[in-house]
């Protein structure tokens, strides 16, 4: 550690939830059975959907690939498992909508061996290559975002990254996949941060966790390569510390112009379990088939993190754990900023990285109730951003949305959730300002 | 049941997760913090104390009743409660209790319920019943009764049940409140029988020590921002130094303007009232250090020995003015590093 000065850093405002991570961090990534069905959307990340490759009926090997890349923003899609492919059709999604996925019957007694790829070699690999070994292996941002890791690894034109930031900063509560991938998957990393270096052509990288992952950061300071120029830093445990712009912000006292990229000041940010994930398929030229999970919640019996096939429906999902109680709501994500699920039919996609079960409790509604705004302010004090929730919500019930962009800069809110938190009226400011973006995508405003 | 079936999902937006504290839940820690002033007023001015108190409660209460018609929503937040004793609580103690109810009345229905209730409010409602009062009844409400007189308990002053619309009969026994014997007879008032309470004034202004108490219960709790009164007290004591510094004759020292009158129940209970105050720190100390001036001024060059109440409504409505011009400098907008 050359600069202990950064350990005291953070970014300003902010909150502090409850972790909830201490019934899964101890225990280490479990294997998951095959569902009999996966069902595997052709969509499963930002942009455009992969197109099949396969027919109806169609037999394929694990690991096989599905889908192709439809363009520069799309990445490819592999069998989770060996099978039959049964039908191509629409599925339901997280985003509510019904995507089209591929329905895949898992064939019995079957090995469920991988199939090799074409391996990219880092000895010989160009920048290109690298990254289009990314776009090949169906790799995005496993954080959440589903970002596309090939399209952000190309930096733009005119630009110059300095400084490769792994993110392991985990910060939502529940959630210890990240936890677990950098204390069980050291390797992986490293070799994974070898080929993100070569892929930007940056010479250094800074691995930052919050200081109640202090065992991962110390293992892996432990076991780093001599070679690899990798700086490894622990962050007061603050919420939102993982969002990209203000990780940078503690870590390199950088601001990132409002709308920019963070390239605009030298930094690009890869979550670690990506880059695990990158470092374990590409010298193999495998395929994402599978992520580690966090199963947890007060609705969940067997708590813990599984490595779990892609497509896995959330009904077998919750099958193999166990559920306690009635279940009251299941959101995919942590409970910042995840997304209530619908329905259990959904199936587990690459950017899942909990799956969190509430039970239903009796006689919460007055916990419910929504209060009249009483100008507290606490929703500014605590706004990462810097941004005035309280009258950006007045704006919105006026339906002032060109308001709320021009002069209240809503578009740099990014829906960590901290201000709906704090809120002593329990005001759903997060859903108003949801509401008010997809209005100015519409071009509606008063 | 080992797995789950069919389910009804619950479908909530994120985040998933609420910090504990409540609307009702403040209010109810902003009525734990004035507990020991009310029981100290109870205790310094005896029966008719208790009756302003009651009387007030009802008036408040029954006003908000009436305009929340029949769920009685708004009742249940505890903001009415809470206007009630902070109004109560600046009252002279023998004031007739008609015009404790009128002003009651005023306090909810011209203070808050025409705005639009609870957080459009732009003045203080207590201090907008007691400005009303003191317009519409000037003697009543300069009328102060001497704290601890005996016989407290026992009757009540005559002008307490004096009816409405009548002249009411002051007693006899009145004595000027310390700001006004400095003001108009020059006299000054021990520090320490003002740090106490033993001097005369309205129901909960008179014992700063145990407003002090209550304001730093808040301030523990995270309730109320620390900014506002200290910032008045940041003020109060520059302005008024430096009037002492000039001519000592003339102007009273700091630490009498910061005990005496209502300075420590307005910056501490009346100005930190979320509604009426600014939403950002900044904008907190700016409101604070305008209060300052403000009572400073009115004490030292008004009519009135007393410019607290006046202060805080003035300031109130600065407050959208300043929310305007003092707002965050957003992460990434232009304008430099950020400290």
């Amino acid at each position: 550690m050359g600069m202990p000065w950064l350990a005291s850093r953070s970014f300003g405002h902010g909150v502090h939830p409850p972790e909830h991570k201490e019934e899964t961090r101890d225990l280490p990534i479990r294997s998951f059975p095959f569902a009999s069905e996966l069902v595997v959307p052709l969509l499963q990340h930002l942009g455009a959907p992969a197109i099949p490759e396969v027919r109806e009926g169609q037999r394929v090997a694990r690991g096989e690939i599905l889908a192709r890349p439809d363009g520069f923003m799309s990445v490819a899609v592999h069998a989770p498992v060996s099978g039959t492919v049964r039908s191509i059709r629409p599925a339901p999604s997280i985003t509510g909508r019904m995507l089209p996925a591929i329905y895949l019957e898992t064939r019995p007694g079957d090995t469920q061996e991988v199939i090799p790829g074409v391996a990219c070699s880092l000895e010989s690999a160009t920048p290109e290559d690298v990254r289009n070994a990314i776009q090949a292996a169906g790799i995005v941002g496993l954080g959440g975002a589903a970002f596309p890791t090939h399209a952000k690894l190309r930096i733009p034109e005119g630009t110059k990254v300095d400084t490769l930031i792994l993110n392991g900063a985990e910060c939502e509560p529940y959630l210890t996949t990240d936890h677990r991938v950098m204390l069980e998957q050291a390797p992986d990393l490293f070799l994974g941060i070898r080929y993100l270096l070569r892929a930007i052509e940056a010479s250094r990288a800074i691995l930052a966790v919050e200081k109640n992952k202090a065992d991962a950061s110390q293992h892996l300071r432990r076991h780093k390569p001599d070679d690899l120029a990798l700086e490894l830093v622990e962050l007061e445990v603050k919420y939102p510390q993982g969002a990209e712009k203000l990780l940078i912000r503690s870590l390199l006292g950088r601001e990132v112009p409002s709308g920019g990229l963070p390239s605009a000041v030298g930094a690009l940010v890869v979550n670690v379990a990506t880059a695990a994930e990158i470092g374990r398929l590409l010298p193999h030229g495998r395929g994402i088939i599978e992520r580690v999970v966090t199963l947890g919640g007060p609705g969940v019996e067997r708590k813990g993190n599984y490595r779990i096939p892609i497509g896995t429906p959330l009904r077998f999902l919750l099958e193999q754990v166990g559920v306690s109680g009635d279940v009251d709501e299941v959101f995919l994500g942590g409970p910042m900023m995840g997304v209530a699920a619908s329905s259990l039919e959904i199936p587990l996609t690459k950017g899942i990285s909990g799956v969190i079960v509430y039970a239903r409790e009796q006689g919460d509604s007055e916990e419910s109730r929504v209060y009249p705004c009483i100008r507290c302010g606490q929703c500014l004090a605590a706004c990462p951003m810097y941004l005035d929730p309280a009258t950006l919500m007045r704006l919105s019930r006026h339906g002032d949305y060109s308001t709320m962009v021009d002069r209240y800069h809503l578009m740099d809110c990014f829906e960590c959730g901290c201000c709906a938190y704090v809120c002593p009226s329990h005001i759903p400011l997060v859903q108003h300002f949801r509401i008010a973006k997809a209005g100015i995508r519409r071009g509606l405003s008063a | 049941m080992s797995g789950p079936s069919s389910p009804i999902l619950a479908i909530r937006t994120s985040p998933h997760l609420v910090r504990g504290s409540r609307v009702d839940w403040i209010m109810l820690q902003v009525l734990i913090a004035l507990s020991p002033a009310l029981v100290f007023a109870a205790c310094a001015f005896g029966a008719a104390a208790m009756l302003v108190i009651g009387v007030s409660v009802i008036a408040c209460l029954a006003m908000e009743a009436l305009w929340s018609g029949s769920s009685g929503r708004t009742l249940r937040d505890g903001s009415a409660l809470v206007t009630a004793v902070l109004y109560a609580l600046t009252l002279p103690p023998g004031l007739p209790l008609w015009m404790v109810a009128v002003g009651g009345v005023v306090s909810i229905w011209l203070g808050k319920a025409i705005f639009g209730g609870l957080g459009c409010n732009p003045f203080n409602p207590a201090l907008v019943g007691r400005a009303f009062l003191q317009a519409a009844f000037p003697s009543a409400m300069t009328n102060w009764l001497p704290s601890f007189s005996v016989g407290r308990f026992s009757s009540v002053p005559e002008s307490t049940l004096a009816l409405p619309f009548l002249r009411p009969v002051y007693d006899a026994r009145t004595s000027a409140t310390p700001l006004a014997a400095w003001k108009f007879d020059a006299e000054t008032t021990d520090s320490m029988d003002l740090l106490l309470g033993l001097t005369s004034g309205s129901l909960g202004e008179t014992s700063s020590a145990l407003l002090l108490l209550g304001g730093l219960y808040l301030i523990a709790r995270n309730v109320m921002s620390w900014r506002v009164p200290v910032s008045i007290g940041i003020s109060v004591a520059l302005v008024s130094g430096l009037l002492r510094w000039a001519d000592p004759q003339s102007y009273a020292s700091p630490v009498f303007m910061l005990f005496s009158g209502g300075l420590m129940l307005g910056s501490l209970f009346m100005a930190t009232d979320l509604v009426g105050s600014p939403m950002t720190s900044r904008g907190c100390w700016l409101y604070g250090a305008l209060i300052g001036v403000l009572v400073v001024s009115i004490r030292a060059f008004g009519g009135m020995p007393e410019g607290v109440m006046y202060a805080i409504l003035l300031a109130n409505a600065t407050t959208p003015l300043i929310d305007q011009w003092i707002r965050p400098r957003p992460f990434g907008a232009p304008g430099g590093a950020r400290a």
